[in-house]
């Protein structure tokens, strides 16, 4: 036996409350954050990401208080992105009980952000989340550019150039969102997934896309990921986090059961 | 009424490892996160946690005084639990940061996983950090070990191991593209590489035993 391979459930989290419809029959309040990370723990989750989409200001500081209320009641690890800018930032997910902490625009603006944090607090902290979208034509050779903004802004950027600087600035993690399968239940970006983790030596989280439990395995076994991230296949109750692993070990991969 | 220290010299996350000793301890216990020398020698158990860079860890704990206060509960016979950085400053120097000289409570040295390990059944290259959920095999019984299976999983997140001068110190072993020491134990030091306070069921059942551990009376 050696490492599994980790499933990571997201939620998309907006002023203190989990959105996005979260529809688990047994728990009282699909919104708390609390109650849909603990049901996650005992459906064997290996870690749980928080995005905080809190489109104002002055309301980002809720989500400190989930990720406090979340830690003191789930003991696995815990992933928080969106919104965070600066060392401060990263310093104050960190004290509320988060383990590592997510950095996406604030990366791409000011990749030397990347290198003071992981100084600062340690690379295994540090996820740099890319968006990735497919820019090449028919018949060229793959190519991905780094989009911001949710998809809308690209960068120019090349993605797989993108990852292997993150690391090389001290990034602990990639966790790659194909802008192109994101909520198209159609799978991962496999070809995608595979060229960012072969240019990297940091472990690599593969997410957007995924449907069904064989989109999870195939991210591990074609696209190489270490772990992979999914929202809406536990959300909607399609499938538990159980039945996930218990896919991948028929599959021949390795995981916590 | 017992008291345990949780060791803060401003690495990393102790909030984390303060609630789940609270989820496991009795109520009266009281659970005291603070870098008071006196406090700590007040208390009777002591952990010690830690992320981040080694040499920062070792100018962090001098800084606060909480060099001595950790050799100063070692030398007292109390229960004291080493998690991740708790462990490593517990040796005699890391390679990180070019060499970094450690407390040399544990005859040791801390290396770094070396690039381009592959997995011995896959092939696979193996990524540093060693990120996630590994099985860990007891190597010697442990009062720790109380109620734990051997392989059972534990969440580690870590680019260096420690090896010990004496193999005899380690008492779970851990598998990644080598075989290295995932727990190291000696009279009342307990010292894990892993994370108790995110490894689930497991991870609290280890925190449980550790509160209520006498390392005079049983080992």
């Amino acid at each position: 036996m050696g490492l599994a391979k980790r499933i990571i459930p997201c939620l998309d989290v907006d002023n203190g409350r989990v959105v996005k419809g979260v529809k688990f029959v047994d728990i009282r309040d699909a919104g708390d954050p609390v109650e849909v990370a603990r049901n996650y723990d005992r459906q064997g989750a290996d870690e749980i990401t928080f995005l905080d989409i809190t489109a104002s200001s002055d309301d980002r500081e809720t989500i400190v208080h989930v990720v406090e209320d979340v830690a003191s009641e789930v003991f696995i690890p815990l992933t928080v992105g969106g919104g965070i800018r600066t060392v401060d930032d990263v310093r104050r997910m960190l004290m509320a009980g988060a383990d590592k902490v997510g950095v996406n625009t604030a990366a791409v603006f000011n990749p030397d952000f990347v290198a003071e944090a992981a100084d600062k607090v340690g690379s295994q902290c540090i996820v740099v989340a890319i968006d990735a979208k497919s820019v090449h034509q028919p018949g060229e050779a793959p190519r991905w550019e780094i989009f911001t903004h949710g998809g809308r802004k690209p960068t120019g950027l090349d993605a797989v150039e993108w990852a292997a600087k993150m690391n090389a600035l001290g990034a602990g993690e990639i966790l790659l969102t194909s802008m192109n399968c994101d909520g198209t239940k159609s799978g991962f970006d496999l070809a995608l997934t595979r060229a960012i983790s072969d240019a990297v030596s940091i472990p690599v989280i593969a997410s957007g896309g995924v449907g069904n439990l064989d989109h999870l395995c195939d991210g591990v076994l074609q696209g190489g990921a270490d772990a992979v991230l999914a929202a809406s296949i536990f959300h909607f109750g399609e499938y538990t986090v159980e039945q996930a692993k218990q896919r991948m070990q028929e599959r021949g991969i390795e995981v916590r059961l | 009424m017992q008291r345990i220290a949780v060791i803060d010299y401003g690495m990393g996350n102790l909030r984390s490892v303060s609630k789940a000793l609270e989820h496991v301890v009795d109520a009266d216990c009281e659970i005291r996160v603070t870098s008071d020398q006196a406090l700590i020698a007040d208390s009777d158990r002591v952990v010690c946690p830690g992320q981040g860079a080694a040499n920062d860890c070792m100018r962090q704990l001098a800084a606060c005084g909480m060099d001595a206060a950790v050799r100063q509960a070692i030398s007292d016979g109390r229960p004291f639990l080493g998690i991740c950085m708790g462990l490593q400053v517990l040796l005699t120097a890391s390679e990180e940061n070019g060499g970094t000289p450690c407390l040399d409570i544990l005859a040791g040295q801390v290396k770094r996983f070396s690039h381009g390990m592959r997995d011995a059944a896959t092939g696979n290259l193996l990524k540093v950090p060693h990120m996630g959920w590994s099985p860990v095999a007891h190597a010697g019984k442990h009062a720790l070990w109380a109620d734990i299976p051997s392989q059972a999983r534990f969440y580690f997140c870590h680019s260096y191991y420690v090896v010990p001068d004496a193999d005899d110190l380690a008492v779970g072993q851990c598998e990644y593209g080598q075989s290295f020491a995932a727990v190291l134990a000696k009279d009342n030091i307990f010292a894990c590489q892993f994370h108790p306070e995110k490894s689930a069921r497991d991870g609290l059942q280890l925190l449980a035993n550790f509160a209520q551990w006498s390392p005079s009376s049983q080992h």
